[in-house]
């Protein structure tokens, strides 16, 4: 075999493989799109595959008026938004203050933070520790304990220790305050590293339902949109349709919906927001990523 | 410490009142969330009750390490663990080895980043829409897969896939893959941008073929990340992943299913069995420390890349 026949077999081969990784990556999506926008009783016969066949939004708009949808969607916002920012905002000043070399406390401190990247007390003990911190049913615990990181934290501080020094020196000389430099100087400076660990927060906090499942499940107001996707999911499973059944029904008489159409349209409410964010911020996570193997 | 370095630390801390001030209530934070939990493991040796707190429990020593070890459940439990824990580890990482190999090969700048990008998108979805999507695609009604293999006749009516024990561990590692291929691909790919180009030009000089270039360049020239990550993922054996694990279990399939975290949450919260569950926690801390420092020795010893 020559070379060149060598490197066409190898080309195909390779060719194949990755568009067949694109097609087994993307087809459920697309697939449970267009069920989503599928007419329910139509989705029912079987055969949706890419596109709609009898379109519908009925399905959407049966699940904008459920009141728990509502309520999860607006939590998991707002924790997205007040979670990020406060866990960019306080691992940023941390970082600020253990990249000082004039500040004696800096390295028993960044150890004190980087043994818990290690070593938990386990789910047990901290539970009880947010119920005596009264954290349990309370919108508090979706941001409070997660204020800082310690991966966040070394991130941040490899990238401000990158910065020139002259610039804190010459800040100080005008006779300005550390907690000046921090705000006016350092901040604006590191935003690529806060943008992408912001990033990463928030697709923790998005994402995110144990802590509902585990603190806040009695708490109605307090849900979050993944966690009730993932009732609904366990709800279908053990075949009892509980409320999404009743809700289903109601739909029915006024344009039709099933579990299975209900479940589509909430699966792309959960996913959707993430898909629409990632392709114009991949650039960051992938620096993002590299930054924290570097100096991990 | 003597007593002129204490007055120095002191002398230097009070010019560094600002820092000091930023940071202490951060530091306060931190004890109370992460080191107030780790003193509540005092409660894996005593009969802990809740009124008395840990402070009033009574001490009972390795009692509860014993009825952990002789539970019939635990042993199941850690057998699931592992198993799930091994099959999703080299799954994972020779699938996305794999990956990243044919995207070192892609020219095409486009196609390459296009790839990547769709594939490593699936990382950034939840574990519940990621569950909702494959029960889809398992689907004895119209799910793709059984459609497919009906369609080429491996099977000739739907396999209910989740309710099958024997499947269960191997849906778990190829799920896994299908979130994760992508993104754990990225970090080779960068590995791979770093090998010097010259190799590749003398390797082909020499008459090497492609494959022979992979096996000989690419290979050893990320054999030192390859082995840094899977030191760090040996430490994490007993993190099966059980958000996917209780999102994709059912009733038929729960014998297998249960791993470590499950049975954590279900003994302490449940049954209301608390310092059983602490002890279960210590232990699986002191396994992860104890497979990491081992791993790490060992690769140490082979004369290669330590994470420590």
């Amino acid at each position: 075999m020559t070379e060149k026949t060598s490197n066409i077999i190898f080309d195909s081969i390779k060719l194949f493989v990755l568009i067949f990784l694109l097609i087994i990556t993307l087809y459920p999506f697309l697939n449970l799109l267009a069920i989503s926008f599928n007419e329910a009783q139509d989705t029912a016969k079987g055969g949706i595959t890419l596109f709609p066949r009898v379109f519908s939004t009925a399905s959407y708009r049966t699940l904008f008026r459920l009141p728990e949808l509502f309520t999860g969607f607006v939590n998991s916002v707002l924790r997205t938004v007040i979670g990020s920012v406060t866990q960019v905002f306080s691992c940023a000043m941390i970082a600020y203050v253990l990249s000082r070399k004039s500040f004696p406390l800096r390295k028993p401190l960044s150890l004190l933070w980087i043994f818990t990247m290690y070593v938990s007390g386990g789910l047990i003990p901290y539970y009880f520790l947010m119920r005596s911190l009264g954290l349990l049913n309370n919108f508090h615990i979706y941001w409070i304990p997660g204020l800082t990181s310690a991966f966040t934290i070394i991130v941040i501080r490899t990238y401000i220790i990158g910065l020139p020094e002259s610039l804190i020196e010459a800040a100080k000389v005008e006779g300005a305050g550390e907690f000046r430099i921090f705000m006016q100087i350092i901040l604006p400076l590191a935003i690529p590293v806060l943008a992408t660990m912001a990033l990463f927060a928030a697709v923790d906090h998005w994402n995110s339902w144990v802590d509902t499942w585990l603190f806040n499940p009695k708490k109605k107001e307090l849900t979050t949109l993944q966690y009730e996707l993932m009732k609904k999911l366990s709800s279908t499973n053990s075949s009892k349709a509980g409320k999404l059944g009743a809700a289903a029904k109601r739909g029915s008489r006024s344009g039709g919906t099933t579990p299975k159409s209900i479940r589509a349209a909430m699966t792309m409410i959960a996913a959707v927001p993430i898909m629409l964010v990632y392709p114009f911020l991949q650039k960051y996570f992938v620096t993002g990523l590299t930054l924290g193997g570097v100096k991990e | 410490m003597g007593k002129g370095k204490t007055a120095t630390l002191f002398k230097e801390l009070g010019r560094n009142k600002t820092l000091l001030l930023m940071i202490m209530p951060f530091v306060i934070h931190l004890i109370i969330f992460r080191y107030v939990p780790i003193w509540g493991w005092i409660m894996a040796f005593q009969d802990y009750n809740p009124l008395k707190g840990v402070s009033g429990s009574e001490f009972v020593g390795l009692k509860h390490f014993k009825a952990l070890f002789s539970e019939p459940l635990f042993l199941k439990v850690i057998r699931n663990t592992l198993a799930i824990s091994t099959i999703k580890l080299v799954l994972g990482t020779s699938t996305s080895l794999f990956l990243a190999i044919l995207l070192n090969e892609t020219r095409n700048k486009y196609f390459k980043s296009i790839t990547q990008t769709i594939t490593s998108l699936p990382h950034f979805i939840s574990w519940v829409v990621t569950a909702s999507l494959v029960r889809e695609m398992l689907s004895t009604d119209g799910g793709m897969v059984n459609e497919f293999l009906m369609f080429i006749k491996v099977i000739d009516k739907p396999i209910l896939w989740l309710g099958v024990q024997k499947y269960f561990w191997w849906l778990m590692g190829w799920t896994n893959v299908w979130k994760e291929i992508g993104w754990g691909a990225i970090i080779y790919l960068a590995a791979m941008t770093g090998i010097d180009s010259q190799l590749y030009e003398a390797a082909k000089i020499d008459g090497a073929s492609r494959i022979q270039r992979i096996i000989h360049v690419t290979i050893p020239g990320i054999k030192a990340t390859f082995l840094i990550l899977l030191i760090m993922n040996i430490g994490y054996m007993l993190n099966a992943g059980y958000e996917q694990m209780f999102l994709l279990k059912s009733g038929l399939t729960q014998d297998v299913a249960q791993v470590f975290e499950l049975f954590a949450i279900e003994w302490g919260l449940n049954k209301l069995r608390y310092s059983f569950a602490a002890a279960s926690g210590i232990f699986a801390s002191v396994v992860s420390i104890i497979l990491i420092t081992v791993t790490n020795k060992i690769s140490h010893k082979l004369g290669e890349t330590a994470l420590f």
